[in-house]
């Protein structure tokens, strides 16, 4: 009697399985949530390049980057996605080992800063993870690594776990890269300035503009949102003498995509403007090729770092678990 | 006949629990085979310090929920008709319904470095209020999560003692002493062992706040390792490994909370009258104020400071949002359908270990009946990430995982809820049983009727409260939707952490305030339906 409601719903739910097949003419996207919420890119992304193509454009999201690649891996050769869009330079170096991704095809023209070759994945955004400050609290905002490292403790800042979020490796990676073997000293001085550790970057910031802490790890383009949506210019990023170390999202046309002819018109549809326009103002992230028009003013007054830094995705995927026990255990003590 | 029928629904309930954790481990278990090294690696000292903090954190933490909460309990109890009562006891339920982070927040919003609290505090101890990160942060935001649920839960054990024991006392001239050792304790400490252990699960799996307030890495649980594994270094054999690791300590905690109870010798008298028999002193009444005073505050502190940012979003523009609206429905359907199914196995569960119980009269209780009992209970150490993970491994080549979705929603979340179901029905249930069930032989009265005449009447209030737990709980989780591909499941609590994650915090904030009126609605049309026929 008791498990009658539950056998009623499988029933339900089995039906809904078997949807129909599909149609000619159809592309499927995976990629994280944020891009395909409401005030994301992807509903005007998909509406520009149905616009083009007259397909249907599908989006399948995931959490974000990290759940993305492993959902192809556990799908493996079954997978449904044609194109999977969202992972970053930390993650292509495992995404290429899993053999599920074919070269792309012709792609427009790249502006990411240092240039960009591989023949598999093809960038669509990027940005600079940053320090942002909040101008009000924090009157000496520092201005390198070295600054941050040493300076008073008692002016915190609040910082992502590398073991679960992307822009707590990106800042493991950022110090790494400016320290070298001395990171693990830099991490014991930075620890005394850090308020807390979250799991991922919308608790951080959350607690950042809860006026919990003065600084949190984010990203060069953070103020642009402030000032275009809020109005105010309140919240900045600290420009770094070291440079600051780059996120670059990518996308990559599955082997099971390579046989659709939609996936080399999207990745192409991808680095052009009509996709490039779209991504300023709905993911908060630099545009990686040209756009048709210039981009809100706001995005001039950005930090714009005269070095950017970026390890080769194969040193990330050798040394990333070697590098986070290290942080681990220089931030346990 | 009767006797076996809802032994084999217990049965039944206790198989369905089963899959949904067996098939997981089996999904997560054939991968882990191809690559076991994870399995031998996971060893280390990482692992025994996480395992440490674990346990060490959940002690602490059920401690300090569950002790005062007796004492909340029993002035509740004591006070059946003080203004503001209801609402007090109202609020408890919401807690449970937000997300960890949700509630982080709110506790920050009171007690953090920007906090309301932080001027009175820094003027307190004549510096800069440090906010309460660290291990004393895990700790004031487990109790705000869990002193209301176990004093509900406490409450619930108070309510089924006979009004006759207490008319009893009067008439005895029994203190405040007295009655609590003699009516009081007994009726509590049966259920002590139950709702500890509960509370020490949910504290041993938190994930948010652990690593929100903890301030570092050196506040690392199994469960941020389990995580951890899953993620970054896709590790199934290190993952499965884990869990058990965290399974088998979190039995070896249960099993000696259990040696605290005792079993309830039921009171076979029938209740004649239902007012209440009792003086309280002045002192005692200053006490148990005070008591009610210091809760309530502790509870509605970081609730107010939720509301106060709430209402700095565009509340009436968020809810006419369609996105909004669709996301209420399905967090609503979602969370109801889980409701009745966790109110069902509940059910069942009850009824199979009280006729297991009553079958064996003397003689020590059985493994099944221990199962039906507290077995349900260790779904809620398995992290949702393992289950939803390991469901997807399995089914990853034979079905479409995505449509599979509510229905994984639905069964996680059912059985997550299906322990604090249990809690609040099984006393009740048991209460009923030792009075009803020989006078129901004797006259032949069985199934429909009696359950329509005897068992529904005295127990709705009881399954009403179980079904608001297990909703309130359905509420706020988003545990397992994460990896399945979440378009098709888009809840309240998804919404929020969406908008949170893309610079929205007003709207995150306004959407959290939503989720608990939801769940403050869903406690008025719980107690409206709830309602005691006899009163």
């Amino acid at each position: 009697m008791r498990v009658k409601p539950f056998l009623l719903l499988t029933a339900a739910m089995t039906a809904s399985c078997l949807a129909p097949a599909h149609a000619a003419g159809e592309l499927t996207i995976y990629t994280y949530e944020s891009f395909t919420a409401e005030w994301g890119p992807g509903p005007q992304v998909e509406k520009a390049f149905e616009a083009e193509c007259a397909c249907d454009l599908k989006f399948v999201a995931v959490a974000d980057g990290v759940a993305l690649l492993n959902r192809v891996k556990l799908e493996g050769e079954q997978t449904k996605a044609d194109i999977v869009l969202g992972l970053d330079t930390n993650l292509t170096a495992d995404a290429r080992a899993t053999g599920l991704f074919a070269p792309h095809g012709p792609i427009g023209e790249l502006t990411v800063p240092g240039g960009w070759k591989d023949d598999i994945f093809v960038p669509y955004d990027y940005s600079y993870f940053a320090v942002v400050y909040d101008t009000e609290t924090l009157k000496n905002p520092p201005k390198s690594l070295a600054d941050l490292v040493d300076g008073d403790p008692s002016e915190k800042i609040v910082i992502q776990d590398p073991r679960t979020s992307t822009p707590g490796l990106g800042l493991l990676l950022w110090v790494k890269q400016v320290y070298g073997d001395k990171a693990p000293e830099a991490w014991k001085k930075l620890k005394q300035r850090v308020l807390t550790v979250t799991p991922g970057w919308s608790e951080s910031y959350g607690l950042f503009t809860k006026g919990e802490a003065p600084m949190v790890l984010s990203y060069t383009t953070s103020p642009a949102y402030h000032m275009i949506e809020d109005k105010t210019e309140k919240y900045q990023a600290a420009e770094f003498a070291e440079g600051h170390y780059m996120q670059i999202e990518v996308a990559g046309v599955t082997t099971v995509g390579s046989k659709n002819p939609l996936s080399e018109e999207f990745m192409a549809f991808m680095t052009s403007p009509a996709f490039q326009d779209i991504i300023p103002q709905t993911n908060w992230m630099l545009p990686a090729g040209p756009t048709g028009k210039p981009l809100n003013p706001a995005f001039d007054k950005l930090v714009h770092p005269a070095k950017s830094l970026l390890m080769a995705p194969e040193e990330v995927k050798k040394f990333r678990k070697q590098w986070v026990d290290e942080w681990l255990s220089a931030m346990s003590q | 006949m009767r006797q076996s029928g809802s032994v084999l629904a217990a049965k039944l309930a206790l198989a369905f629990a089963a899959i949904v954790v067996g098939g997981a481990f089996l999904g997560l278990g054939i991968d882990a085979v191809r690559d076991p090294e994870g399995a031998v690696e996971a060893f280390d000292v990482y692992l025994l310090r996480a395992a440490g903090f674990t346990l060490w954190q959940a002690a602490l933490s059920a401690l300090l929920s569950v002790a005062p909460a007796i004492l909340v309990a029993r002035a509740l109890n004591r006070h059946p008709g003080f203004a503001g009562r209801r609402l007090l006891i109202r609020l408890f339920a919401i807690p449970l319904s937000l997300p960890a982070i949700v509630a982080a927040l709110g506790v920050i919003g009171l007690l953090g470095r920007a906090g309301y609290l932080a001027p009175v505090l820094s003027s307190l101890t004549g510096e800069r209020w440090p906010g309460i990160y660290g291990l004393s942060g895990i700790l004031i935001a487990h109790a705000f999560f869990n002193l209301p649920l176990a004093t509900r839960l406490f409450l619930q054990s108070l309510e089924t003692v006979p009004q006759d024991q207490w008319r009893l006392a009067s008439q005895l001239g029994m203190g405040p002493a007295a009655s609590f050792r003699l009516i009081e304790w007994p009726a509590m400490r049966a259920a002590l062992p139950g709702i500890a252990g509960l509370v020490f699960m949910l504290c041993v799996t938190s994930f948010t706040i652990v690593l929100t307030l903890g301030g570092g890495p050196s506040a690392t649980t199994l469960e941020v390792a389990i995580y951890q594994a899953l993620r970054f270094d896709f590790d199934p054999a290190r993952a499965v490994t884990l869990t058990i690791v965290q399974l088998l300590l979190t039995a070896a905690m249960v099993w000696l909370l259990s040696r605290l109870g005792a079993e309830l010798t039921g009171e076979a008298a029938l209740s004649v009258s239902s007012r209440r028999y009792q003086s309280i002193g002045p002192a005692e009444k200053v006490f148990n104020m005070v008591i009610l005073v210091l809760a309530a505050l502790f509870v509605a502190g970081p609730l107010l400071a939720i509301l106060v940012s709430g209402l700095q979003a565009d509340l009436a523009k968020l809810a006419a949002r369609a996105s909004v609206q669709r996301a209420a429905m399905t967090s609503v359907v979602l969370a109801s359908l889980a409701a009745l199914l966790a109110v069902g196995l509940a059910w069942a569960l009850a009824a199979g270990r009280q006729k297991l119980a009553s079958a064996r009269r003397s003689h020590a209780a059985g493994l099944l009946e221990r199962a039906m009992d507290n077995g349900a209970v260790f779904i809620l150490v398995i992290p949702p990430l393992v289950i939803g993970s390991g469901w997807f491994l399995l089914l990853r080549h034979t079905a479409d995982v995505f449509a599979l979705a509510p229905v994984m929603v639905v069964a996680v979340n059912a059985l997550m809820a299906l322990p604090f179901a249990l809690r609040a029905i099984r006393p009740a249930f048991d209460a009923a049983a030792v009075q009803n069930d020989r006078l129901c032989v004797q006259l032949g009265i069985e199934g429909w009727t009696r359950l329509r005449l005897i068992d529904w009447p005295v127990l709705r209030r009881a399954i009403f409260t179980a079904g608001l737990f297990a909703m309130a709980l359905s509420l706020g989780d988003l545990g397992v939707i994460a990896l399945f591909g979440s378009d098709t499941v888009q809840t309240l609590p998804y919404l929020l952490l969406s908008s949170m994650g893309s610079y929205r915090t007003a709207d995150a904030a306004g959407i959290a305030l939503l989720l608990g009126m939801l769940c403050f609605a869903l406690t008025l049309l719980s107690d409206m339906f709830g309602r005691e026929a006899r009163q």
